[in-house]
């Protein structure tokens, strides 16, 4: 059988892995680094993803997308709180959220599976074998529109999603492969959006999830929002600026609060710093752990709701757990860790490296449905009950939370008037009462055949599957025939325009794989161009005439190479552009214009 | 019934959907996969949970012997070892996976085991209502007063903590005889399930003393566990209200 990848997509970060052996690896990139961030920018040269594409944050906002997991399997309704957040455009279409960047618009899968195809191409390179099979995880307490969308965005990715797997209880299987633990284990997984608490019972290589509760709503994102919040109001107060009129400053500070809470982790003290516009020069401001413990204890504290109902829906006391095991970045934060060990009156393990346990656990997974591995079987839950409105808009639930998938339900379904030709059948999920209240997931359309009310007799069959996504099918009592079923979901996309994204998706590939070095090359030229033309216009009269034309000639000949295809050329170019300006910035160094020369450091970085 | 019980403790013979296999045509000879193509073979939609489980249709069930066959079976059915066989194969895969979790989870918890036992032995014609024990009304009267007052009290606004405290007070009193109340249900439910089981172990062809014996104690358990219901339902009411 074909190799099959493992694919921790994340909020911020994302990693592939595979199975070397009995050992799950994890692939790192050209430069040795593991974690791909989760970050797309649309250039003029094309889409980046990852790493460069992280840097255009804080130079083209409003073109970069970042945390796009947020608003997977999501309406727009749904987001409102924090759309402000956000330096690109979000529109609906058809219950789906869209990223407008310029004349294209985007949904979510589409994003997401560009970071896949990122992904799927750096294990091609590094495995020198085409990947067309994966598993990818997800929250546990992601819902049915959420993993759809996932499955989604491997499809569009041209991967065949083999399975979606819970996030912790990937990580389950990464501990339980690498110790052998037998017992109870609560996983705590906080990672850049998103929180799970999942308990598992491990015995004799089965991993059987008890319960599973989560928030998919809070993550290190959150923590970083409110230490930028914090200083937002600070600069405010201090500089007179409103830093929401400047997008790509604004992403600049919530890197810096990121990067400040996560040496929070090690240190007791840190100082934030950031560039101010309008030339009111640079914000500088001391931040303390036991600060940042403040203004973050809210975040910590909501993530310990959900761990208590999953301990009582398990029918556990914190006692009864064995292990704690902590997954995801967030929990590297020294009061997650505190309130944790707390709460389960134990010292949590945090053996594996939290950011990469994921991605091992579904290379593990991926093994056994390969046939590799076939000692160990995760037996994992649905995260929330599923139900059918009934009259009055109160929802019936036909599967409780937190039952063993796959697991089926069937209900009898009849007609109230005579010659009725459909029923229709409003899905939900959620534990509340009111259908209001509850995730509307799809409406389908039975069709049924014209007879006298009350005679018709369909039996429909609603199953989640081994993924955690729901299949419904319906058969005709009488006949014995199968009946079919128009499905609309309420905020996913349709099957048509998936298969339309796959299209282009496909289309855009052969492109893409040609032009992906162009791009770079592009990108980093346009860069370096504008660097030098900044430093030309500060400096341009510290170097001699024929050193002037000498730069203006390998700029333009940069310039020229750029319109090309070939990106060797331009690569060349580049380096000749550096050599020409090399005595320029050794001048600049010299001279008081250390802006100019940060600028294109920065450049250089790209 | 007879046939499980003349089983009981040896390997139990599965019911397939078919006798003969879907792939191969051939009669179906091995247990849940055909002997001559080696495909696994879809469980019977009428299969009851004891049997899919292979255990006998008892009340008491060793936890830990339940789990076994439960985790052997999953070894046996579940999809992720059927990635690679055929489509037909995997949709078995995942209809007998589904049984048995649903099989599991219902003879797991011992009172979802009695419901479904009752459901089995008198057909689901005879679904468990909720009902009050008729020996409670006049306190389940008196409690529905209680909280509707609390929770007028507790919403109006201005309403101070004296005013609310005693009316918490009585109906954590409530709280505490129901409880027990709930307590004395499920011992005696107990013994039934123990009386049920002896009942059962003495063998076929019951006269007619045993047959009346055995209706009764379906009746008691139908009954106390109607009961056992209604008082959880004001149970996790009042929990929530008084919090």
């Amino acid at each position: 059988m074909a190799r099959i990848v493992g694919i921790d997509l994340g909020t911020t970060n994302s990693l592939i892995a595979y199975m070397d052996g009995k050992t799950p690896r994890v692939i790192p990139g050209r430069t040795g680094r593991t974690m791909v961030p989760s970050v797309v920018a649309v250039t003029d040269n094309g889409l980046i993803v990852g790493d460069s594409a992280k840097e255009h944050l804080v130079r083209d906002s409003a073109r970069t997308i970042y945390s796009i997991k947020r608003f997977m399997g999501k309406g727009l309704s749904d987001v409102q709180g924090e759309l402000a957040y956000f330096p690109y455009r979000l529109h609906e279409q058809g219950g789906v959220i869209r990223v407008q960047i310029g004349e294209k618009s985007y949904s979510p899968p589409q994003i997401s599976a560009m970071i896949l195809k990122e992904l799927k191409q750096r294990a091609e390179a590094y495995l020198g074998e085409a990947i067309q099979k994966a598993v990818i995880t997800v929250p546990a307490y992601f819902n049915d529109s959420q993993r759809q969308a996932t499955k989604d965005a491997g499809m569009i990715a041209g991967l065949e999603v083999l399975r979606i797997i819970n996030e912790p209880t990937a990580a389950s299987l990464a501990y339980g492969l690498q110790q052998r633990t037998q017992g109870t284990i609560a996983v705590y997984d906080l990672g850049g959006g998103t929180f799970d608490l999942s308990i598992l019972k491990l015995k004799e290589g089965i991993f059987e999830v008890l319960s599973t509760n989560g928030d998919t709503h809070l993550g290190g994102d959150d923590f970083d929002r409110e230490i930028a919040d914090y200083f937002l109001k600070e600069i405010q107060a201090h500089h007179g600026i409103d830093l929401h009129s400047y997008p790509d400053v604004m992403q600049g500070l919530r890197l810096e609060a990121e990067q400040a809470k996560i040496r929070l982790s090690d240190e007791l003290k840190t100082v934030v710093s950031l560039e101010l516009p309008e030339g009111k020069g640079q914000f500088r401001r001391e931040l303390t752990r036991d600060h940042l413990e403040s203004m973050t204890m809210p975040l910590v504290e909501r993530s310990l709701g959900p761990c208590r109902i999953a301990l009582k829906d398990a029918g556990l006391t914190p006692a009864d757990v064995d292990e704690v095991v902590l997954v995801g970045g967030s929990t590297r934060m020294p009061l997650v860790r505190h309130r944790v060990q707390a709460l389960f009156g134990k010292p949590p393990h945090c053996d594996l490296n939290p950011d990469e346990v994921v991605a091992l656990g579904a290379a593990v997974q991926a093994d056994i449905l390969a046939g590799g591995t076939t000692d160990m079987l995760l037996l994992d839950v649905t995260p929330l009950s599923l139900g059918i409105e009934t009259m009055g808009g109160v929802m019936s639930a036909l599967i409780r939370r937190n039952t063993t998938i796959p697991t089926s339900s069937k209900e009898m379904f009849t007609t109230y008037v005579d010659g009725q030709t459909s029923v229709d059948i409003h899905i939900l999920q959620g534990e509340r009462e009111l259908v209001q209240d509850n995730r509307s997931l799809a409406r389908f359309q039975l069709k049924v055949p014209p007879l006298p009310a009350g005679v018709p007799r369909i039996e429909v069959t609603f199953l989640i599957d081994a993924n955690g996504i729901l299949q419904v099918s319906a058969k005709d009592v009488r006949t014995g025939e199968s009946q079919s079923l128009a499905v609309k979901p309420s905020y996913g996309l349709t099957d048509e325009e998936v298969e339309r994204m796959i299209g282009e998706s496909f289309k855009f590939a052969a492109q893409d794989f040609r032009s992906r070095q162009l791009i770079e090359a592009r990108t980093e030229a346009t860069a370096i161009i504008n660097a030098t033309e900044k430093a030309l216009h500060q400096g341009g009269h510290l170097i001699t005439a024929e050193e002037l034309a000498a730069v203006r000639s390998a700029l333009k000949a940069l310039d020229t190479a750029k319109d090309t295809e070939d990106h060797k050329l331009i690569r060349t170019r580049i380096q000749g552009v550096e050599k020409a300006t090399h005595h320029f910035a050794e001048v600049l160094m010299d001279s008081s214009l250390k802006q100019a020369l940060e600028n294109r450091k920065l450049s250089e970085l790209t | 019934m007879d046939r499980v019980q003349k089983l009981s403790g040896t390997r139990v013979e599965l019911q397939m959907a078919r006798s003969m296999c879907w792939h191969c045509q051939s009669e179906v000879a091995g247990e849940y996969f055909c002997d001559r193509c080696v495909k696994v073979q879809p469980l019977s939609k009428e299969l009851d949970y004891f049997t899919c489980l292979g255990l006998p249709r008892r009340l008491r069930i060793d936890p830990e012997n339940l789990e076994k066959r439960f985790y052997e079976l999953s070894r046996t059915f579940h999809p992720d070892f059927f990635q690679t066989k055929t489509e037909g194969e995997q949709t078995i895969s995942l209809g007998n996976s589904a049984l048995l979790n649903i099989a599991y989870r219902t003879l797991k918890d011992p009172i979802q085991r009695a419901e479904y036992l009752l459901r089995l032995e008198a057909g689901s014609a005879k679904d468990i209502r909720n009902s009050p024990p008729a020996d409670l009304f006049e306190e389940i009267l008196a409690l529905q007063d209680n909280l509707e007052e609390f929770r007028a009290a507790s919403s109006a606004s201005g309403s101070s903590p004296e005013t609310l405290e005693p009316l918490r007070n009585k109906l954590a009193a409530d709280r505490d005889t129901l409880e027990q109340r709930q307590h004395d249900m499920e011992r005696r439910l107990f013994e039934l399930f123990e009386a049920w089981d002896t009942l059962q172990d003495q063998g076929e062809a019951p006269n007619a003393d045993s047959r009346k014996k055995r209706e009764l104690f379906l009746k008691d358990m139908r009954e106390i566990l109607s009961n056992r219901t209604y008082v959880r339902n004001i149970l996790d009411d009042l929990v929530v209200t008084i919090g």
